[in-house]
Parts: C-alpha cells; sequence; structure tokens
C-alpha cells in the first residue's frame, strides 16, 4: 500500500469536495436572490403578452390566474392546452387561447388568440414558430402589421370560404414568397373560432 | 501543477488574443455558438460579453486556485468552476435582460462546452499569476467578442439592411431608435441570415484575416512575428 499516494488522492478528494461545495452555496445564493425577480418578470410578461389580446380592464380576475387546461383536438394540439378567461361582474367576458398550426412551412407555429365571448376577436399574437426567416416571419408582429388584420373578425363577419388567403380563393393576403405560412395561421385561427363556438360554456366554466 | 512558466509581458498576451492567436479566427475554437448567434450585431454583443465574463471569472478562480489544483483533479475544478459560473450568469440574466436571455436561448448554457474557456484554464491560467491571467482572460474574451460582432454586423447588414437591430433587448427601451436601416434588403440575400451565410461569412473573414498577415510578412520586415506565448493543448 503506498501511503504517500493514498494521503495524496485524500487531499486531493478533500479539495475537490471543497470545491463543489464552494460552488453549491455559490449558486444557492445567486438563485435565491433571483428567483423572486425572475418570477416577477415572467408574470409581468405573460401578463403584457395577455393583455395586448384582451379588451380593456378592469376585470375580476387575473387573466393568468385564471388559467384553464382543456382537452380540445380544435385547437390543434393533443395535449391539453392553457385557455385564460376573464370576467367582468360575474359575466364572461373574454378569453385567450392556446392555438397550434401544425400545417406550416417548417414545424408546428403557435399563437394565442384573445376572443370576445361573443365570438369576435380581440387579437391574434404569433407565440413560437420557425418560418424562414425573412420570409414567413412577416406573422410576427415586429415584421409586419399583417397579424393585426384579425381584429374584429369572426365566424359571422367572415364567410367559411373566405378563410384562406387570396391565392386560394379567401380574403387575408399572402406574403411574397411565402403562401404556405399565412395560409397554416388564417386555417388554425379559423378553427379555433369555430370551436370556441361549440365549447364556449367549457371555456368559461367556473 | 503549478510550475510558473515565463510570463509574455502584457502587450504580447493582447496581440496575441485579439488577433495573432484570436480564438475565433485562428484557433478556431467555439465555432458552435459563433455560427449560431452571430446572426445579429446585438445577439453577437451578448453572446460575446456573457462569454467574456465566464472566462474572466474561470481564469481568475483557476489562477488563485493553483496551489491547490492537483493534477488527479485540476479537470473536473475546471468544469465546476465554469458550470457554476455560466449558471450564474444565466440566473442573473433571466432576471434582467430576459429578452436577451430568450434570443440567445440554450447557446448561454451552451459556454459551458466553449472550449475556448476550459482551453485558457489549462493553458494559461493554471500556469500563471492572477494579473496575467485577467489580462489573458480579458484579451482573448474581447479577441471572441470582435469578431463576433463584426459576423453579426456583416450578416445582418447584407440579410435585412440594418445594423443595430433589436439593441433595445441589450440597452433597453430607449435603444429601440438606435436600429439603422441602411437600405431595404426586401429578403434579396437572406441567405446571410441562415446558417450557410454564417460559414460563408465566417470563411470570408478567415481569408481577409490571412490576407492582412501575407501582407505583413511581404511588407519589409520591420517587426519580426513574436512567438506564441503559449502552447495551447485543447483544440
Amino acid at each position: 500500500m503506498n501511503t504517500t499516494g493514498t494521503r495524496l488522492n485524500c487531499r486531493a478528494g478533500m479539495i475537490l469536495g471543497g470545491c463543489v461545495l464552494c460552488a453549491m452555496a455559490a449558486l444557492w445564493l445567486v438563485q435565491s436572490m433571483t428567483q423572486e425577480r425572475i418570477r416577477h418578470t415572467q408574470h409581468a410578461r405573460q401578463t403584457e403578452s395577455l393583455l395586448a389580446l384582451l379588451p380593456d380592464g378592469p376585470f375580476d380576475n387575473d387573466p393568468l390566474l385564471s388559467v384553464q387546461w382543456l382537452e380540445a383536438e380544435g385547437l390543434g394540439s393533443r395535449d391539453p392546452v392553457p385557455v385564460y378567461r376573464v370576467f367582468r361582474n360575474q359575466q364572461p367576458l373574454a378569453a385567450v387561447l392556446s392555438v397550434a398550426s401544425p400545417d406550416g412551412y417548417n414545424g408546428e407555429i403557435q399563437l394565442l388568440l384573445g376572443i370576445q365571448y361573443d365570438g369576435t376577436i380581440v387579437g391574434a399574437r404569433v407565440t413560437q414558430h420557425q418560418e424562414t426567416p425573412g420570409l414567413g416571419d412577416d406573422i410576427e408582429l415586429r415584421r409586419s402589421n399583417w397579424i393585426q388584420g384579425f381584429t374584429g373578425l369572426s365566424v359571422t363577419t367572415t364567410r367559411a370560404q373566405d378563410w384562406t388567403v387570396t391565392q386560394s380563393g379567401g380574403q387575408f393576403d399572402a406574403f411574397t414568397g411565402a403562401t404556405i405560412t399565412p395560409r397554416a395561421v388564417v386555417h388554425a385561427i379559423h378553427r379555433a373560432l369555430l370551436w370556441f363556438e361549440h365549447n364556449r360554456d367549457r371555456v368559461f366554466a367556473v | 501543477m503549478s510550475h510558473p512558466t515565463s510570463t509574455p509581458t502584457y502587450p504580447q498576451l493582447w496581440r496575441s488574443g485579439l488577433w495573432q492567436d484570436n480564438p475565433a479566427i485562428v484557433k478556431l475554437l467555439g465555432l458552435c455558438p459563433l455560427l449560431a448567434v452571430s446572426n445579429t450585431a446585438v445577439n453577437g454583443l451578448g453572446l460575446g460579453v456573457a462569454t467574456l465574463a465566464t472566462l474572466l471569472v474561470s481564469n481568475t478562480l483557476t489562477s488563485l486556485l493553483r496551489p491547490v489544483l492537483d493534477n488527479a483533479i485540476r479537470i473536473p475544478i475546471y468544469v465546476l468552476v465554469i458550470a457554476t459560473t455560466v449558471t450564474i450568469i444565466e440566473l442573473l440574466m433571466k432576471a434582467w435582460l430576459p429578452e436577451l436571455h430568450a434570443s440567445l436561448g440554450i447557446f448561454l448554457p451552451l459556454i459551458v462546452t466553449n472550449c475556448l474557456i476550459i482551453g485558457r484554464a489549462e493553458a494559461f491560467a493554471s500556469r500563471q499569476h492572477l494579473s496575467a491571467s485577467l489580462h489573458d482572460a480579458l484579451s482573448m474574451g474581447l479577441g471572441f467578442l470582435w469578431v463576433l460582432v463584426l459576423l453579426g454586423a456583416c450578416r445582418e447588414l447584407v440579410g435585412q439592411g440594418t445594423l443595430l437591430d433589436d439593441a433595445h433587448v441589450l440597452f433597453g427601451d430607449y435603444a429601440k431608435a438606435w436600429v439603422v436601416q441602411l437600405f431595404d434588403a426586401d429578403h434579396g440575400m437572406l441567405i446571410a441570415l441562415l446558417p450557410p451565410g454564417a460559414f460563408f461569412a465566417l470563411g470570408l473573414l478567415l481569408a481577409l484575416k490571412n490576407w492582412i498577415d501575407a501582407l505583413q510578412t511581404q511588407a519589409p520586415a520591420s517587426d519580426t512575428a513574436i512567438e506564441s506565448p503559449v502552447t495551447d493543448p485543447v483544440t
């Protein structure tokens, strides 16, 4: 038995253990310092994005806390999706639905869709997509105001055959060089509106 | 294992990091984040600063830990120091720069795997005193940063005709006005923003660097080439 070697290894192990403890302490310290602020920032960001898609306040409730997870194949997802509701004077006012479109050019496009109780769109925003930068990403509000064209529409203002891009005989503009992306968004929003018509009671169930 | 090898002078260190042994365009370290995040100047700056901060902390700690660094445990200690630093930077960025955090995405935690950082710890900071290690971290970090920003600016300019787009994610809302639209790109050179554009831009930059070096050697050799102060085992 090489006692010198063992003693050396023992010392090295102690040093390594000490370093691990220091690292853990540092991480714990920073995490406890930032935890509250990170939660606050995330809550503020999410609330801000919901408020942009809801009618003007005041509401009875915090939209973020009124979330309800629903199984809704009509919204494009097999898993339960979050639905945020707001009420005024105990009456249902509007909801924000999380909508997915499976038929984008490259993977799924995810949207948030704000709808008033009567089925009129308050607003829509794309939250996640991998469409071609510079062509398909005009669906994002920071690139173009195309997505704002949905505000005020509903299944009663716009006939079913008009819910597609102009190239296919509908009423929505496509972008130069990109038809698939806007068509996927238009179709997903139309499907979500139809789903909402049939599931309004589920959405606002308390 | 801390035999203080001969310490290069500070001007040598800076020359080495910024140009001669530049981590990005000579050593070609950390190419994955370099290519992926250099689609705009602001993204490049964000990742460059995060990498620089990690390098500063890891070189400092490695140099301070020299007396206890043992051959058997030095690699785990580098990894521990680097991973802890990156996690702390990520937490701080999540709290104070959430938009930049979102736009850097996975490439922020992946700084842990950037060979540049563990390379400097092993090849330099574990053998040199604190002050030299700090100079080394600054010069190498800034060398990486200027390449990231330059690549980002070129790709942004060619791809979408702007400079400093999205500056507000780094500098706050008042920076929204900083964006310069030089021309309306109209998607003509879209490829510059896509991954192939990153390879083209880096290739051109490497060629430019070599061309400048070749010009200097042809010119009457007033300054003789300084030999690389350290040999880098990690590539």
